[in-house]
């Protein structure tokens, strides 16, 4: 029988994994995708929260929007990603780092 | 079908509340088309910056004459109140400051400053939403309109490294951030079973009954989720662990929205933590001392005062060693942000004032500082502190107006920076005689220790510009627009005004303390 906890350890596991991705990934893009993974088990957490402890629709209708609002920022972050390729001839972040003191 | 009528009925209802808002949303659409109908026009940037002004003008008047009833709008979405409309004012000075001094200056060429107008119209309104917003949804979304937009105008010039590395580093750090933030609120969602910030606050009310064991668990659970809903309020205000973006976005976004970020979506940012923290997670303040407990015996007073004791003085010391002038006013501009948490982690109604206060005031002194920076960068092509050598005598009113924003923010009397530091100590210092306040005395002495600290690298400018010789010795004189002129001349002279004159800004505050409580 798959409980409440079953979801909430999905959640959490998309969400460290995101982080994961996010501080490890050299590649902008695939940060990008770390991104998506954290805003994704916030979600998962939504809907599972939603069907077994509060009810009606307010959790799955706050995933509904995170999904939208996750779409805006992949296309506003691969513009970005597209800039950066332009500017400096590579995706890795590495390089992108001119600002330091 | 008829149990969403009433729904409805909300709707309309609240859209007569909702018209500054519908003003702006209509204003950026029409900024967009303008943006095209004066292709080719002449006056290109005149009429443009003209409708932009008319967009806010608009917005403002429909705002005036809305009386500041307290009550929820759209289902609980959305709170007008005293407390949303002053901070709401701010945003709309602060946008029409950055089109004034955008529509002057190079840094946005003709044919691209329309895009900037409307997409500035759009982030605020994300603002005004972020000052009202009252349920968990719309803090996500108004949080998330503000920043998107801003990491696009982060990057608005095209083929620049810095900018585009600026506007990466934004979206990086603002997706985790946001991120964090929205996996907090689910966490905070399941645990109370609401996304409404008043009915959250009702459910942790509750919190003590039951046994032991579970409420000291759900209470570290509800600790872990307010650390992540924190971490996207702290972004938004470039408070430490959250600043890192800061520096490089404000040094690699044109000089005008670079002002206007350091003011604008940092008065934004500590309106909605305001909202968030002294109605969801505090009580109201008692009537006899003014102070509120906060809820479930959760500490985050604490963890506020020490996030802003470590940004205040991460702040300020990093900006010790920095020679890049956008640079350095950005370290200052984290700095601040510390000095501002204060306010809030006094949990009173005195700290909401201060905070509210300060914000009025760091808008003048702020957007003024980056103004010279903007002068200077004109003339010379450089943001460096060699380039402000011997400025008295190159440009004397450009100087004496850096050095009034620079004791202003500084603290120092009888500038207006003075008033607003002031409030924030009086804040702290009132509430070291209260219940457990020992530590707000730690927190008011790092404070006045980083005051000290923070002299030593305004004061470093002031020197260069006022005692150094030119950098080299055929550096020329400085032209300045006669519109900077005028700008540069009406905020020094707001700021000694109000630095002696106080009664107007703590009367309006005092008067906006009214924060809607479900």
């Amino acid at each position: 029988m798959i409980s409440l906890t079953h979801f909430l350890v999905v959640g959490a596991l998309l969400f460290t994994l995101g982080l994961v991705t996010v501080a490890t990934r050299r590649n902008a893009v695939g940060i990008l995708m770390g991104v998506e993974l954290i805003l994704n088990g916030a979600n998962v957490n939504f809907v599972a929260f939603n069907h077994y402890v509060t009810g009606g629709v307010t959790g799955q209708v706050f995933a509904l929007f995170v999904i939208v609002l996750a779409a805006a920022e992949a296309a506003v972050g691969l513009a970005i990603v597209l800039s950066i390729f332009q500017t400096f001839k590579t995706i890795d972040v590495r390089h992108a780092d001119l600002m330091r003191e | 079908m008829d149990s969403f009528l009433p729904l409805v009925d909300e709707n309309l209802r609240s859209a007569l509340w909702f018209r500054p808002e519908m003003a702006l949303t209509f204003g950026t659409l029409i900024l967009f088309v303008l943006d095209v109908v004066f292709r080719r026009s002449a006056a290109r940037v005149a009429l443009l910056s003209a409708a932009a002004l008319a967009v806010l003008a608009a917005a403002a008047g429909l705002l005036a004459i809305q009386p500041p009833d307290a009550q929820s709008l759209f289902n609980g979405m959305l709170a007008n109140d005293a407390f949303a409309i002053f901070f709401k004012w701010l945003f709309l000075a602060a946008g029409a400051l950055t089109v004034v001094i955008a529509a002057q200056g190079r840094d946005f060429p003709p044919e691209r400053i329309g895009q900037f107008f409307a997409l500035l119209m759009a982030i605020v309104l994300g603002m005004f939403m972020m000052a009202s917003a009252t349920d968990l949804l719309m803090v996500y979304l108004s949080l998330e309109l503000v920043s998107m937009v801003s990491y696009v105008l982060a990057g608005f010039r095209k083929g620049d490294r810095k900018a585009a590395e600026g506007s990466l580093k934004y979206v990086i750090y603002g997706g985790v951030a946001s991120g964090v933030m929205l996996f907090g609120m689910s966490y905070l969602y399941g645990l109370t079973g609401t996304t409404s910030l008043h009915a959250v606050g009702a459910q942790l009310q509750g919190i003590q009954a039951g046994s032991a064991v579970s409420v000291a668990a759900t209470r570290i659970a509800l600790v872990v989720s307010i650390v992540f809903v924190t971490a996207g309020v702290g972004y938004k205000v470039a408070a430490v662990p959250w600043h890192m973006w800061c520096p490089d976005v404000y040094e690699g976004a044109p000089t005008p929205f670079t002002a206007f970020l350091s003011v604008g979506p940092k008065a934004a940012g500590f309106a909605l933590a305001i909202r968030i923290f002294n109605t969801a997670l505090a009580g109201p303040a008692s009537p006899a001392t003014g102070f509120a407990v906060a809820l479930a015996g959760i500490p985050w007073p604490a963890v506020i005062g020490v996030v802003s004791a470590v940004t205040m003085t991460l702040g300020n010391f990093t900006a010790l060693g920095q020679t890049n002038l956008k640079r350095l006013l950005a370290y200052s501009s984290i700095a601040h942000a510390g000095y501002t948490l204060m306010g809030l982690s006094t949990v009173s109604d005195r700290g909401v004032q201060a905070v509210m206060i300060y914000m009025l005031v760091y808008l003048v002194m702020n957007v003024g500082a980056f103004l010279v920076v903007i002068l200077v960068a004109e003339a010379t092509g450089s943001e460096s502190i060699l380039d402000y050598r011997g400025l008295s005598r190159r440009h004397p009113v450009a100087a004496v107006a850096f050095a009034i924003f620079l004791f202003s923010l500084t603290g120092l009397p009888p500038f207006a920076g003075f008033a607003g530091k002031w409030y924030l100590f009086y804040a702290v210092f009132e509430r070291i005689d209260g219940p457990g306040g020992g530590w707000y005395a730690w927190l008011a002495l790092i404070g006045a220790l980083n005051t000290a600290v923070s002299l030593y690298y305004y004061v470093r400018v002031v020197r260069a510009m006022f005692i150094d010789a030119p950098y080299t010795a055929d550096a020329p004189a400085i032209r300045a627009r006669p519109g900077y002129q005028l700008l540069l001349g009406g905020f020094s002279l707001a700021i000694l005004v109000f630095g002696i004159w106080w009664t107007p800004m703590i009367r309006w505050t005092q008067a906006s303390l009214q924060l809607f409580r479900g």
